[in-house]
C-alpha cells in the first residue's frame, strides 16, 4: 500500500499542472439556473459527479444507442430520457449515470464532440439527477433551444417552435 | 535576467517582488514548453532558457532540479531537447549538473522500488543521452550498463526481470551506442556479447500467447527483444550511424566539450523481492512496410534502428497526451522528418499496435477511435486512405488473426463506421459471402454489422449494405413470447400466462403474483413442497417469459420491471437450477436482441437474481453452444468476471477503512478522555468497530473464495469442451484446428490475459487441479504460455 501512495505520487506529474491538463473533463463555463443551492455546492456536486448531461440528439434516438456508446467507456448504471414536459416523448436530451466517475471522465474525453445517430452529440457534468429535470424547459415543452431557432433540423421536429408558429 | 522578468508586461507596472509561486510556475511554463513552435529556433530558445534557469539557480534550485527531473521521466519524446538544455547548465555549474545527476540516480531508484519500470526505462534513457552532452563520462556510463547486464547472471529470478535491465541497456543504445563505443570498445563488444548469449538461452513459451497474428507473413511478430537486438546489430554493423535522432546538443559542440563531466554512482541494481512486478513481454506489432506507401517516402526497415526510434517517440507521444486528443492528434502529425518517412504509415501502425497489444491496450480501446477521428480531421486529404487501406490490410489476414483482437477490430471499425455515416465499399468484401459462415471474414462482417446496428437501428443496416449481404445482416432485434399466439393455447402454462398479463397490466404485487403461480404445475415430479417454491421450471418460464414481453419496448421498461418483481424473481431463482433456468428463458425470449441479454444479466447479477457461478455456467450450457462464438458472449462473461473482481476490491476497501477507522479511534482513546465525545458517539452509532471488522473480513473471504470458484469453474467448463473436441478429432481422424476450435482456445487464451493478475493468486490450485500433466498438450500449452509471462 505504502507503494501504492508512492507510486500515485510520481505518476501525478508532481506539481506539474501543463503535464496534467484535462481539459475535456473539466467543469465547463454552464451552470443549471435552476439549481437549489449555492453555487459552492454545486460545483462540489459537479467536480464528484456520476452523470452527464448529453445534448443535442435526434428526438428518434433511443435508450438502446445510447447504451451502446456510452458503454464503451465504462459500466453504465442509468440512463434517463429527456422528455416534451406536454407530449412526454423524447425531445432531444438526456442523462447518463456511471457507477465510476473514471468512467463518466473516460466519456468526457472521448465520447463528446463525436457522433451518435449522425449528430455530434455534447456531454456535460450534470449535479445529479432530480425527479422533474427530465423535461425540458421550453414554454412550448421541448428544450428551450428548440423555441428559438431558426434552422431546420428534421432529427429535432423541424423548424424551431417561434417558427413553426408563425 | 530570471523568470520574474520573463513576460512580466510594462515596466511600469512591474511589482517589486513577483510571489514564489508565480515564479515557479513560470518555471515549469518555460521549461515544459521549451521546444514547442515557436518563432526563434530551438537552439536560441535552449540557449535563452538556460540563461533564465542559470540566474534562478541561487533561489530555485530544488524546484529546478524537481522539474527537470519530471520531464525527464514524463516527456521521454523531448528527450534530447531536456540533456540539452541539462547539458548547457552543466557547462554553467557544474555543481548543479552533479547534483541533476544524484537526483536522477535517486528517482530511478525510487522508480524501480515502486514497480514503475516504463518511466525508469526513460530515466536510464536519459542519463546515457547525457554522455552526448558531456554531463555524464562514458566509462561509468558504460560501467552502469555492465551493472546491467550482469543481472542476467542472478540465479532464482524471473526472466521478466532480466528482461527489463537487458532491454533498458539495449534501447539506450541508439542514443549513445556511438559515444560509448568509441570510449570504451572492448567493454561494449563484452556488453553485446553477454547480451547475445542471454538473448540465445531465454525462453520464448509466451510468444504465441502474444502474438496478434498467428502467420508470419506478409510481417513476422517478433519478441520485442529479439526485435531490439536485430535492429541493434544493424546498428553496430553501420558503425553506430543514426540519423533520425535530433540532437541539439551538436549545435552547442564547442560549448559542451569544455564541461567537466561527472562520474555515475556505482549503481546496485534493487534486489529482487516478492512484490517486484516486472513488465509483461511484448511482441513488436507490424503491418506496414516500404511497400504500402511506393510514391511517399520509404519505411525505414523492421530491423532499422529508425524504426524503433519512431515507434518509440510516438508511443511516448500518446502516452503524455492521451487525456486531450486534439493536442496528441497534432503532436503526432507534427514529429520531426515529416517529408523523410512516411509519418501517416508510422501513426497508424503504431495506433493498432496499441490497440491490438495483448494482454490489454494501454489506454481505453475508445480513445484510440477518437483520436483517429482527430488525426483524420487533421488531414483529411491523406490519414482517411491511410486508415482504409489498414482496415483493407487487416480484413484480409482475418484468417490467422487473435480472436481477442478481432474483438476489438470489430469494435473499433463499427464505431468508426458510425460517425462517418456507415459509409464503407462493402462490395469489395464479397468474398466472404462464399464461405462458411463460421469462418473468420464472415464472421467478423456479421459482428461488425451487429455493432452497427446497435449504434443504429436495423432497417439502416439493410439500407447501408448491398443486397447480396442481406446473410450476414444482424436479426432484427424483436422479442420471442411463446404465449404470444392463440395457436400456442395448447402449451402448458399458457393460461396462467394469460392471466399474468392481466394482473400485471393491473399493477399487480408481488404477493398477487405469487399466489397466480401457485396453480403452476410442476414438470419436476419429485417435488413434494407444498409451498411450491423449490425449482419449478415451468413456474419460472411462464413468469419471465410473461414479465420480458410486457416490459420488451425499452431497458428502463424491463429495468423497472426486474425492480418491482424483484421479490418473486428471488424466490424463483433461489437454487442454482432456478437461476440458470431464468437465464435460459431470457436468452429464448431475447435471443434477436444480444444487447438486451447482455444488460439483463447485467441488471440481474447487480440485483443478486443470479449469481456469477450461474452465468459462467449458463455460458457453457448446450442450450447456448450454437451462440458460442457470437463476439457478445464473450462482452457478458468478461463483463460478469469484472463485476465480480470489482466486488471483491470493494469489500476488501471497505474493511482497510474500518480498520482504519478503528486505528483512529484507538488513537483517540490513548489521547486526552474529555475531548472528542461527538466521534465517539458516531462510533458506537455503527456498533462496535472490532465486531464490524471480523464481519467486513468473513465478506471478504466469502467474496474471494466466490471469485475463486467463478475462475474454477471457466476454466473446467473450458477444459471440458476443448477435450471433448480434441477427442471427437482423434477418434474420427480429423482436423483439430477448425474455426470453433481456434476460436474456443483463443477464448481460454483471453480468460488468462485479461484476468491476469488475479489468476495469479491461483496458480498453485489450477496446476495441481486443472491443468495437470494428464491434459491434452493442446490445452496445456496454454497455461505454460501463461505461466511464461511472468516466469
Amino acid at each position: 500500500k505504502e507503494k501504492e501512495k508512492e507510486k500515485e505520487k510520481m505518476c501525478s506529474g508532481g506539481t506539474l499542472s501543463i503535464l496534467r491538463s484535462d481539459s475535456y473533463a473539466d467543469l465547463s463555463q454552464y451552470r443549471d439556473q435552476h439549481f437549489r443551492g449555492t453555487r459552492y455546492e454545486q460545483e462540489r456536486l459537479l467536480r464528484k459527479s456520476c452523470t452527464l448531461y448529453v445534448g443535442n440528439l435526434s428526438f428518434y434516438t433511443t435508450e438502446e444507442q445510447i447504451h451502446e456508446l456510452f458503454g464503451k467507456s465504462g459500466d453504465v448504471k442509468k440512463i434517463i430520457m429527456g422528455l416534451d414536459k406536454v407530449k412526454k416523448t423524447a425531445c432531444g436530451f438526456c442523462f447518463v449515470e456511471y457507477y465510476a466517475r473514471g468512467d463518466a471522465e473516460n466519456a468526457m474525453r472521448y465520447i463528446n464532440g463525436t457522433r451518435l445517430d449522425d449528430r455530434i452529440i455534447r456531454t456535460d457534468w450534470d449535479a445529479g439527477f432530480k425527479e422533474g429535470r427530465q423535461y425540458g424547459r421550453g414554454r412550448s415543452g421541448g428544450q428551450v433551444r428548440d423555441e428559438y431557432r431558426q434552422d431546420y433540423d428534421a432529427g429535432r421536429g423541424g423548424y424551431g417552435k417561434t417558427v413553426q408558429c408563425q | 535576467r530570471s523568470a520574474r522578468y520573463v513576460g512580466a508586461g510594462q515596466p511600469h507596472k512591474r511589482r517589486r517582488t513577483s510571489e514564489p509561486s508565480e515564479i515557479e510556475e513560470r518555471l515549469e511554463s518555460l521549461i515544459c514548453r521549451v521546444g514547442e513552435k515557436s518563432t526563434s529556433s530551438l537552439e536560441s530558445n535552449l540557449e535563452g532558457l538556460a540563461g533564465v534557469l542559470e540566474a534562478d539557480l541561487p533561489n530555485y534550485k530544488s524546484k529546478i532540479l524537481r522539474i527537470l527531473c519530471t520531464v525527464a521521466r514524463l516527456l521521454p519524446e523531448k528527450l534530447t531537447v531536456y540533456t540539452t538544455l541539462v547539458g548547457l547548465l552543466n557547462a554553467r555549474n557544474y555543481n548543479f549538473g552533479g547534483e541533476f545527476v544524484e537526483a536522477m540516480i535517486r528517482q530511478l531508484k525510487e522508480c524501480l522500488k515502486v514497480n514503475m519500470y516504463n518511466e525508469a526505462v526513460y530515466l536510464v534513457r536519459f542519463l546515457s543521452d547525457l554522455v552526448n552532452c558531456h554531463v555524464i563520462a562514458a566509462p561509468s556510463m558504460v560501467a552502469m550498463f555492465e551493472n546491467f547486464v550482469s543481472v542476467t547472471q542472478e540465479e532464482d529470478v524471473p526472466q521478466v526481470r532480466c528482461d527489463w535491465y537487458m532491454f533498458a541497456f539495449l534501447s539506450s543504445l541508439p542514443w549513445v551506442g556511438k559515444e560509448l563505443y568509441e570510449k570504451k570498445d572492448a567493454e561494449m563488444d563484452r556488453l553485446l556479447s553477454q547480451t547475445e548469449s542471454y538473448l540465445k538461452r531465454r525462453q520464448k513459451i509466451h510468444v504465441p500467447m502474444l502474438q496478434v497474428w498467428t502467420a508470419d507473413k506478409p510481417h513476422p511478430q517478433e519478441e520485442y527483444l529479439d526485435c531490439l537486438w536485430s535492429q541493434i546489430q544493424k546498428l553496430k554493423k553501420d558503425r553506430w550511424q543514426e540519423r533520425h535522432i535530433l540532437r541539439p546538443y551538436l549545435a552547442f559542440d564547442s560549448i559542451l566539450c569544455e564541461a567537466l563531466q561527472h562520474n555515475l554512482p556505482p549503481f546496485t541494481s534493487p534486489p529482487h523481492t516478492e512484490d517486484s512486478v516486472y513488465p509483461m513481454p511484448r511482441v513488436i506489432f507490424r503491418m506496414f512496410d516500404y511497400t504500402d506507401d511506393p510514391e511517399g517516402p520509404v519505411m525505414p526497415g523492421s530491423h532499422s534502428v529508425e524504426r524503433f526510434v519512431i515507434e518509440e517517440n510516438l508511443h511516448c507521444i500518446i502516452k503524455s497526451h492521451w487525456k486531450e486528443r486534439k493536442t496528441c492528434a497534432a503532436q503526432l502529425l507534427s514529429y520531426p522528418g515529416n517529408n523523410k518517412i512516411p509519418l501517416n504509415y508510422h501513426i497508424v501502425e503504431v495506433i493498432f499496435a496499441e490497440l491490438f497489444q495483448l494482454p490489454s491496450p494501454p489506454h481505453i480501446e475508445v480513445m484510440y477511435t477518437t483520436l483517429l477521428i482527430e488525426l483524420c480531421k487533421l488531414q483529411p486529404g491523406s490519414l482517411p486512405q491511410v486508415l482504409a487501406q489498414a482496415t483493407e490490410m487487416l480484413y484480409m489476414r482475418l484468417d490467422t488473426m487473435n480472436t481477442t483482437c478481432i474483438d476489438r477490430f470489430i469494435n473499433w471499425f463499427s464505431h468508426h463506421l458510425s460517425n462517418f455515416q456507415f459509409r464503407w465499399s462493402w462490395e469489395d468484401w464479397s468474398d466472404c459471402l462464399t464461405q462458411d459462415l463460421e469462418k473468420p471474414k464472415p464472421k467478423f462482417v456479421r459482428e461488425v454489422l451487429e455493432k452497427c446496428m446497435r449504434l443504429s437501428y436495423h432497417q439502416r443496416i439493410i439500407d447501408i449494405v448491398p443486397a447480396s449481404f442481406s446473410v450476414l445482416s444482424p436479426a432484427n432485434p424483436v422479442c420471442i413470447y411463446k404465449y404470444g399466439d392463440e395457436s400456442n393455447r395448447s402449451l402448458p402454462g399458457y393460461t396462467v400466462a394469460l392471466c399474468l398479463t392481466i394482473a400485471i397490466k393491473n399493477k399487480a404485487s408481488n404477493d398477487e403474483i405469487f399466489s397466480i403461480l401457485k396453480d403452476v404445475p410442476n414438470p419436476n415430479q419429485d417435488d413434494d413442497d407444498d409451498e411450491g417454491f423449490t425449482f419449478n421450471p415451468l413456474k419460472i418460464e411462464v413468469f419471465v417469459q410473461t414479465l420480458l414481453h410486457l416490459a420488451a419496448k425499452s431497458f428502463s421498461h424491463s429495468f423497472s420491471a426486474l425492480a418491482k418483481f424483484h421479490e418473486v424473481f428471488k424466490t424463483l431463482a433461489e437454487s442454482d437450477e432456478g437461476k440458470l433456468h431464468v437465464l435460459r428463458v431470457v436468452y429464448e425470449v431475447w435471443k434477436n436482441h444480444p444487447q438486451m441479454i447482455a444488460v439483463l444479466v447485467d441488471k440481474m447479477i447487480r440485483t443478486q437474481i443470479v449469481d456469477c457461478a450461474a452465468v459462467a455456467n449458463w455460458i457453457f450450457s448446450s442450450e447456448l453452444a450454437h451462440d458460442f462464438t457470437r463476439f457478445y458472449i464473450w462482452e457478458i462473461l468478461h463483463s460478469t468476471i469484472r463485476k465480480m473482481n470489482k466486488h471483491v476490491l470493494k469489500i476488501h476497501k471497505e474493511l482497510e477503512e474500518t480498520k482504519a477507522r478503528l486505528a483512529r479511534q484507538h488513537k483517540r482513546r490513548d489521547s486526552d478522555d474529555d475531548d472528542d465525545d461527538d466521534d465517539r458517539s458516531s462510533d458506537r452509532e455503527d456498533g462496535p468497530l472490532e465486531e464490524q471488522i471480523e464481519r467486513l473480513q468473513e465478506k471478504v473471504e466469502s467474496a474471494q473464495s466466490e471469485q475463486k470458484n467463478l475462475f474454477l469453474v471457466i476454466f473446467q467448463r473450458f477444459i471440458m469442451l476443448l477435450t471433448e473436441h480434441l477427442v471427437r478429432c482423434e477418434t474420427g481422424g480429423i482436423d483439430v484446428f477448425t474455426p470453433w476450435y481456434k476460436s474456443c482456445i483463443e477464448r481460454l487464451q483471453q480468460i488468462f490475459l485479461q484476468h491476469h493478475q488475479i489468476i495469479q493468486q491461483y496458480m498453485v490450485t489450477l496446476e495441481n487441479l486443472l491443468f495437470t500433466a494428464e491434459l491434452d498438450h493442446h490445452i496445456l500449452a496454454v497455461f505454460q504460455q501463461f505461466c511464461a509471462l511472468q516466469a
